[in-house]
């Protein structure tokens, strides 16, 4: 039996990581998933990376460390993280999380309740690396011995910790095996949230010590604020792909579809996340087409990052997410819209309508709506013919984490889908219980290394699960079925993961959003709208 | 001896009062953070609360009154405060634990408050209380106290074992953790018993009382009483210095952050603290931050970090 990781295990000295999981230690699947020994097995890191970076957590490696090549190298490293460490702590640079963070780091009971609510603890065979409480109670304890200064009499009360770059670099890992879903926090008797310390020691990493994955930083947030997307399309690009769509859309439905761009005065400004324009075009297009035939007042921008719902900053950098949260606001403010409609993206409804709600002041606060609200406002009023019979096959719902359990949109999702899908179906749990997709808080565009291996057997596992149940009497490939996620990220994870399995081409299960569906069931369009294509 | 046991609990109580005041000041004055609930918010209107929805689901929300419905948040409140109703659901194994732990507190905090409030009637209207009212107030007080105390000791005790016997909780126990169960144990085990095993010739639970109003240092408390009062005192006055005040906390984890879903636009108290917290000057040493001490935090949110690249 192997030994029991323990907290101080995560200062050791050797380069080795300290867990490696099997796929016989995974969270068992349904059919036709049942047999480990058939599973795909995990790509070793390659023996460069493994000495170049630090990859001394587990199987796989996020973020890239570059290895420091001294032991002044490692010291300095240690005092730029005690120096975060304070100002994570401090009124000044941390007002953002201030009371939420020290509520968690003093009351926390450690009574592991959240543990059974976390799919990559269950997912992972219960493995203790992955616990929640796990990477909190490392900063826990070091909250009280180098914040709060505490001495033997505070290691006694509260437990010790030695500090040295192995724990560090570890941590900096560990702080990406968390999908911030927050469904831990959610079952947490005092209200502590383990979700808010991995989302802490990201911006820890990323604002004082300049660490973060590129995905989310380089080729992220600092290229949308760079040319206006994370996706690298500038304005003109934007506009040509979108045009392209346009026409794409006009010959599949029968209908003459314009998307606007910068419209002064327009009642709805309509932001997507641009990867949906390049990856899954249909989906930008499906709102065109709804927009147009129910008569709807609105325009796309083409300001810097205006034509971008992404918000990355969100998830690892309270400054990068201002900024980018105030170019949403400044396009929509400059065009004098009536309010922002968000696309199908779960962590920009998260980022602008929720959380920059108390960074978005004076006259930078425009109403923001949830796209998943407005088109069943749509629907509601009669505005689009219907026919549900279009949409006469399984279909399945996943519910991404920002938009149910961390903003509340539960219901018009489901009103719609039971207006246009008569075979829809839920998973369970569902609503503001789900299960993330696995790709959530950036996971989902990380693709360096082995990482996926760990998304698709690690964190996207208690979905997959969840979709193969869902789908269980259907599982026969002459039936096609439809797992709807209303979010890009999600989406992606799904592309992902779904592809992995081959449960595309075995078993005819594809995902896309909600607005194909809905376009799907319009009689004013051309029947056929879904493709039943792998993208 | 009485009175320097009269002085302790006064201390004790002081330190305690103290203590939670401290502590609960200092959470509230904490700057107002940036949104961050979870839903389902119980204060929600009901239709929606039911299954965890929130206004954004209202098209044009902003344009409509925002209601807080009261009753739906002591709905939830109230199971949560006395039946602990998240442990029931998530983690029962420890429910049974923990439930008998906390609900024998509460009947102790009554059994206090009533004994206190009946010594202080004695003392002000002694004529108000009857020999009958005095009688069901014994036995009230009696029963609350013994069924507080069995229940809290067991509470504890099975709390006990499961840290000393799990090894994943082990983990995650510090020394002081074990330590804090086992001074509930040992203080309520010694006031019970003291309760018990009163002499004839040892105070009554109310004369004690009594006689700590009205600073009776007449009294002659038995060692046993003298050791178990000292003891559930400087436990009492322990408490708010360590995770076990967490009843302060939940009232913030619940009220200011997991219910919190106040929008901006229908608070204009929230946008002036705002306007406070982005003069705030931060110090992070990321270049992309921009924080050179000098800038506040509404300049970084507004300077682009990525376009500075592109002029150098």
């Amino acid at each position: 039996m192997r030994r029991k990781i323990e907290l101080n295990d995560m200062a050791r000295e050797e380069r080795t990581p300290l867990i490696h999981l099997e796929n016989r230690d995974l969270m068992p699947l349904p059919p036709p998933l049942d047999s480990p020994e058939k599973d795909h097995n995990w790509t070793p890191l390659s023996a460069q990376v493994q000495e170049r970076y630090e990859c001394r957590l587990d199987d796989t490696c996020a973020v890239n460390i570059p290895r420091p090549q001294s032991k002044e190298e490692e010291q300095e490293l240690v005092r730029k993280f005690l120096s975060g460490l304070d100002k994570l702590f401090s009124v000044h640079n941390n007002w953002t999380f201030l009371q939420p963070l020290i509520l968690t780091m003093e009351h926390c009971a450690r009574c592991q309740t959240c543990s059974e609510a976390c799919h990559v603890f269950e997912a992972s065979g219960r493995n203790e690396l992955y616990r929640p409480t796990f990477r909190s109670e490392l900063l826990r304890r070091l909250y009280f011995k180098y914040v709060k200064r505490g001495g033997w009499l505070s290691a006694w009360q509260h437990g010790d910790i030695q500090l040295n770059w192995p724990l560090i670099a570890r941590l900096i890992e560990l702080a990406y095996r968390c999908n911030l879903c927050r469904r831990c926090a959610q079952t947490c008797p005092i209200g502590a949230d383990n979700g808010l310390v991995a989302h802490e020691l990201r911006k820890l990493f990323s604002q004082e010590m300049g660490i973060a994955p590129k995905e989310l930083h380089d080729s992220g947030s600092m290229l949308q604020l760079k040319v206006g997307s994370s996706t690298g399309m500038n304005p003109t690009v934007v506009k040509d792909n979108i045009e392209f769509i346009d026409e794409d859309m006009s010959e599949k439905t029968g209908l003459e579809i314009h998307t606007p761009w910068d419209v002064e005065g327009a009642d709805v400004l309509l932001i997507h996340n641009a990867g949906e324009i390049l990856a899954w075009p249909e989906n930008p297009g499906a709102f065109a087409v709804i927009f147009t035939v129910a008569g709807v007042s609105w325009t796309m921008s083409s300001e810097l990052a205006a034509y971008d719902s992404i918000n990355y900053g969100l998830w690892y950098d309270d400054a990068q997410f201002a900024r980018v949260a105030v170019k949403h606001a400044e396009a929509a403010r400059k065009l004098g819209v009536k309010k922002i409609v968000l696309g199908e993206c779960g962590h920009a409804h998260k980022a602008l309508s929720v959380v920059a709600d108390r960074v978005l002041t004076g006259d930078l606060n425009i109403p923001r709506e949830s796209a998943l609200t407005f088109l069943w406002e749509i629907i509601r009023s009669g505005r689009l013919k219907l026919d549900p019979s279009r949409n006469d096959f399984p279909v399945t719902l996943h519910d991404p984490c920002n938009v149910v359990r961390l903003m509340g949109v539960v219901e018009p999702q489901r009103e719609i889908l039971r207006r246009i899908a008569p075979k829809f179906r839920e998973m369970e749990p569902h609503g503001v219980d789900n299960y993330c997709c696995g790709g959530g808080s950036g996971f989902a565009i990380m693709s360096g290394n082995n990482f996926p291996d760990w998304r698709f057997h690690v964190s996207g596992r208690k979905k997959l699960q969840q979709i193969l149940n869902a789908f269980q009497d259907s599982m026969d490939p002459s039936i096609p079925k439809y797992l709807c996620a209303p979010c890009s990220n999600c989406k992606g994870q799904f592309r992902d993961m779904l592809a992995y399995y081959d449960l595309w081409e075995k078993h005819r299960i594809l995902y896309g959003g909600l607005v194909e569906l809905i376009v799907n069931a319009m009689t004013d369009v051309k029947p056929g709208f879904i493709e039943w294509e792998w993208r | 001896m009485t009175a320097a046991l009269y002085l302790l609990v006064y201390a004790c109580a002081l330190v305690l009062l103290t203590g939670c005041l401290i502590r609960a000041v200092a959470y509230a004055r904490m700057p107002l953070h940036l949104r961050w609930e979870l839903y389902p918010v119980p204060h929600e209107e009901p239709e929606r609360a039911r299954h965890g929805g929130s206004y954004f689901e209202s098209p044009n929300w902003w344009a409509q009154p925002f209601r807080f419905n009261l009753l739906g948040e002591l709905r939830a409140m109230i199971p949560e405060m006395l039946f602990l109703k998240g442990l029931w659901e998530f983690n029962r194994p420890l429910w049974f634990r923990s439930f008998p732990f906390h609900f024998g507190l509460y009947l102790l905090i009554a059994t206090v408050a009533l004994v206190g409030a009946t010594a202080l009637a004695a003392i002000l209207a002694p004529e108000r209380l009857s020999d009958q009212l005095l009688l069901v107030l014994h036995y009230v007080y009696t029963a609350t106290g013994l069924a507080g105390a069995g229940l809290a000791i067991a509470g504890a005790a099975a709390l006990l074992i499961r840290r000393l016997r799990d090894a994943t909780l082990r983990i995650y126990t510090a020394p002081g953790d074990l330590f804090n169960l086992a001074c509930f144990i040992v203080s309520l085990a010694v006031l019970g018993a003291a309760f018990l095993l009163r002499a004839p010739g040892d105070p009554a639970t109310l004369e004690l009382a009594r006689g700590l109003l009205a600073f009776d240092t007449s009294l002659r408390p038995s060692p046993l009483q003298t050791l178990g009062l000292a003891l559930a005192a400087l436990l009492a006055a322990y408490i708010p210095w360590t995770h076990m005040s967490h009843f302060i906390a939940k009232y913030f984890t619940y009220h200011s952050i997991r219910w919190d879903d106040l929008p901006s636009a229908k608070a204009r108290e929230i946008e002036s603290k705002i306007a406070q917290y982005l003069t705030y000057r931060p110090t992070w040493s990321a270049p992309h931050v921009m924080a050179d001490g000098t800038r506040t935090w509404a300049d970084i949110a507004m300077a682009n970090p990525a376009q500075q690249e592109v002029k150098k």
